[in-house]
């Protein structure tokens, strides 16, 4: 099984909404924990190590292609 | 520190004069191997190498075993190679026998593990004893062995390798003189200096975070089991250990912080209140203390021409997994039976390169597994201290959270990926694969005793033997090969089916067992040129 890009949810604007509100009220310390958690949790439903893999890869593509936009920028 | 424990009396031994001391020059003694270090993987493998016959020097630079209890762990299959060895008994008695690791945070039980669920095996899951007490076991065995010629106080202080084997310069208490090795294994530990001699460098990872390890001597009534905390209340915010030995001590580990002054932290004074939080009383003695920052590092190789590695002087783990004396302990038994071949010249000294291939594959696992399991008790970053905390919170509420935390993963044998193994060409559900360990089980024997596979595999020599489950008339096997039938005419009796559940057996199918007690190949018919072929290939002959 591969990691799946395409569109999963029907309403995709409640999946965001429902995160979302979750952290809503949190301190940035309070939400990195439930981050860790959520992770994990949904993690374990996957029960994928590939998919796994290929998440992380894509979440952390990002956050370097992020990082590189910003050097660039400020540049 | 003050040391009193009943083996004393046995752990002082004397230095004597050999007449190899008096040669020198085209005269100096000539040996098939000599092994240095006697502490539980020299000792170990002298005597595996003695029982097959092989001459064998064993050289140790002290004149008795170490302090301390250090290694008190020894897993099943260590075990198991000990009862070969002719030990595990006297192991067995004096050790303490546990299976089940409970896993504390804070101040409540997070979840609790049984390392062997299951009934028909002749050995335990583990057994807890002072390492000094294994090796003065060890040493009673030795001195039954003619083979072996333990010499104490003999310390290597030079070595040259040459084509056909290794000199080697010996210091005594009278001077030093020489031997001449075919083949040298080092059994000299983690600070190895044969290791030093042959220039090989020794990589890894060191972890920042101290590790206090005290042995206490006091009557309690705790089970014998692996206690482990995460964040207990007598040690906010850091990890523990507790476990039973014999003579009423108990292993007491206390992780402290990267930049605690491990002088200090060593004074009894100091550890004493520390304890006394642990237990909540100060009804107890010290055995011995210590201070450790883990080591993850091995060689790049095992073996450096003639001189081959073995135990911590190959490879250094972190202890939460009890993967270090018998990772040590499973190199001594893949070594053995090798070098015992190359040196009969039934096997070409490649064999031995087969000894690195699955030894230090192993080694990276136990490195993978110690090193997860101490990342997990020490986090880096404060996101992994975050996720560490995560796991911890999920693990009161959900079983993939409990399997999630790691308090230390212990000590299983390696599956060998190996160039030995003749792969599966059969259909299999289960049994062990080739490259695995042969599974014990309870067999009958025709006149009624009771015995286990294990025993049996002793009885046919530790050599290469094939386990056939009976369908009429017994296999033709080459000379040499050893044969354990279960079932069929005159086989032995798997009363209770457990042999054949846990060999995946039906009526023909054979294993063929290394003399380690590995799984070369597996057969559902063992047709006399395929099994030719597997044991030609697991004797490194192709």
């Amino acid at each position: 099984m591969a990691l799946s890009t395409s569109s999963n949810f029907a309403k995709p604007d409640d999946a965001f909404r429902a995160i979302v509100e979750a952290h809503r009220g949190l301190t940035d310390a309070q939400s990195a924990d439930l981050d860790a958690a959520l992770v994990l949790v949904l993690a374990n439903h996957i029960g994928d190590l590939d998919v796994l893999r290929e998440a992380i890869a894509l979440a952390k593509r990002r956050t370097l292609d992020a990082s590189q936009q910003q050097q660039q920028q400020q540049q | 520190m003050a040391h009193a424990n009943t083996a004393q009396a046995k752990t002082q031994f004397g230095y004597r004069r050999h007449p190899d001391q008096e040669r020198s020059g085209a005269n100096v003694a000539e040996y098939p191997v000599v092994v240095v270090g006697a502490g539980p993987v020299g000792l170990s493998l002298a005597i595996d190498l003695a029982q097959r016959g092989q001459r064998v020097v064993l050289l140790d630079d002290a004149d008795r075993i170490g302090e301390g209890s250090r290694a008190i762990c020894f897993s099943k299959r260590s075990l198991e190679f000990w009862d070969r060895l002719g030990v595990g008994d006297r192991m067995v008695e004096k050790g303490v026998v546990w299976s089940v690791g409970k896993i504390f945070h804070g101040a409540s039980q997070l979840y609790q593990f049984n390392l062997l669920p299951e009934e028909g095996h002749k050995r335990p899951a583990f057994i807890n004893l002072q390492q000094f007490y294994a090796e003065a076991y060890l040493v009673d065995r030795v001195e039954q062995l003619s083979e072996i010629d333990l010499r104490w106080r003999n310390k290597v202080i030079a070595l040259e390798s040459r084509n056909d084997g290794v000199a080697l310069t010996i210091a005594t208490p009278e001077g030093s003189y020489q031997v001449h090795a075919s083949f040298v294994v080092a059994c000299d530990g983690a600070r190895s200096s044969l290791r030093q001699m042959v220039g090989a460098d020794f990589a890894g990872q060191v972890f920042e975070d101290q590790f206090l390890i005290a042995d206490v001597k006091m009557t309690a009534a705790f089970p014998t089991e692996r206690w482990f905390w995460f964040d207990p209340p007598f040690h906010a915010g850091r990890s523990a250990l507790l476990h039973r030995q014999p003579d009423d001590i108990w292993r007491i580990d206390l992780q402290l912080n990267p930049d605690a002054d491990p002088v200090a932290e060593k004074q009894p004074e100091n550890v004493r209140p520390r304890i006394e939080r642990m237990l909540g009383h100060d009804k107890f003695e010290f055995e011995w203390i210590s201070l450790y920052k883990f080591q993850c590092r091995r060689m790049a190789k095992f073996i450096h021409g003639r001189v081959i590695f073995a135990g911590d002087s190959a490879h250094q783990v972190s202890p939460f997994g009890a993967r270090g004396a018998n990772s040590g302990l499973e190199d001594a038994e893949n070594l053995a039976w090798k070098l015992d071949r190359v040196l009969r010249r039934l096997s070409p000294e490649g064999l031995l390169e087969t000894y690195h291939i699955e030894r230090s594959a192993a080694a990276d696992e136990n490195i993978r597994e110690s090193t997860r399991s101490t990342d997990f008790m020490a986090p880096v970053t404060r996101q992994e201290a975050r996720l560490r905390q995560a796991v911890l919170s999920l693990a009161k509420d959900t079983e993939f959270g409990k399997r999630m935390v790691n308090g230390g993963r212990l000590s299983v044998p390696s599956v060998y990926d190996t160039p030995l193994s003749s792969g599966d060409r059969d259909d299999w559900r289960g049994g062990p694969q080739p490259g695995a360990s042969m599974p014990d089980a309870p067999v009958t024997e025709q006149g009624g005793g009771s015995s286990y596979l294990t025993d049996v595999f002793i009885r046919q020599g530790t050599r290469f033997t094939l386990l056939e489950f009976g369908n009429g008339a017994a296999a033709d096997v080459p000379d040499g090969v050893g044969t354990i039938r279960v079932g069929g005419e005159g086989g032995l009796i798997d009363a209770q089916g457990l042999a054949g559940k846990r060999y995946d057996a039906e009526p023909g199918t054979a294993y063929l067992l290394r003399p380690d007690g590995y799984v070369a190949a597996r057969f559902r018919n063992a047709a006399r040129p395929a099994l030719e072929a597997a044991l030609a290939r697991a004797s490194g002959l192709n």
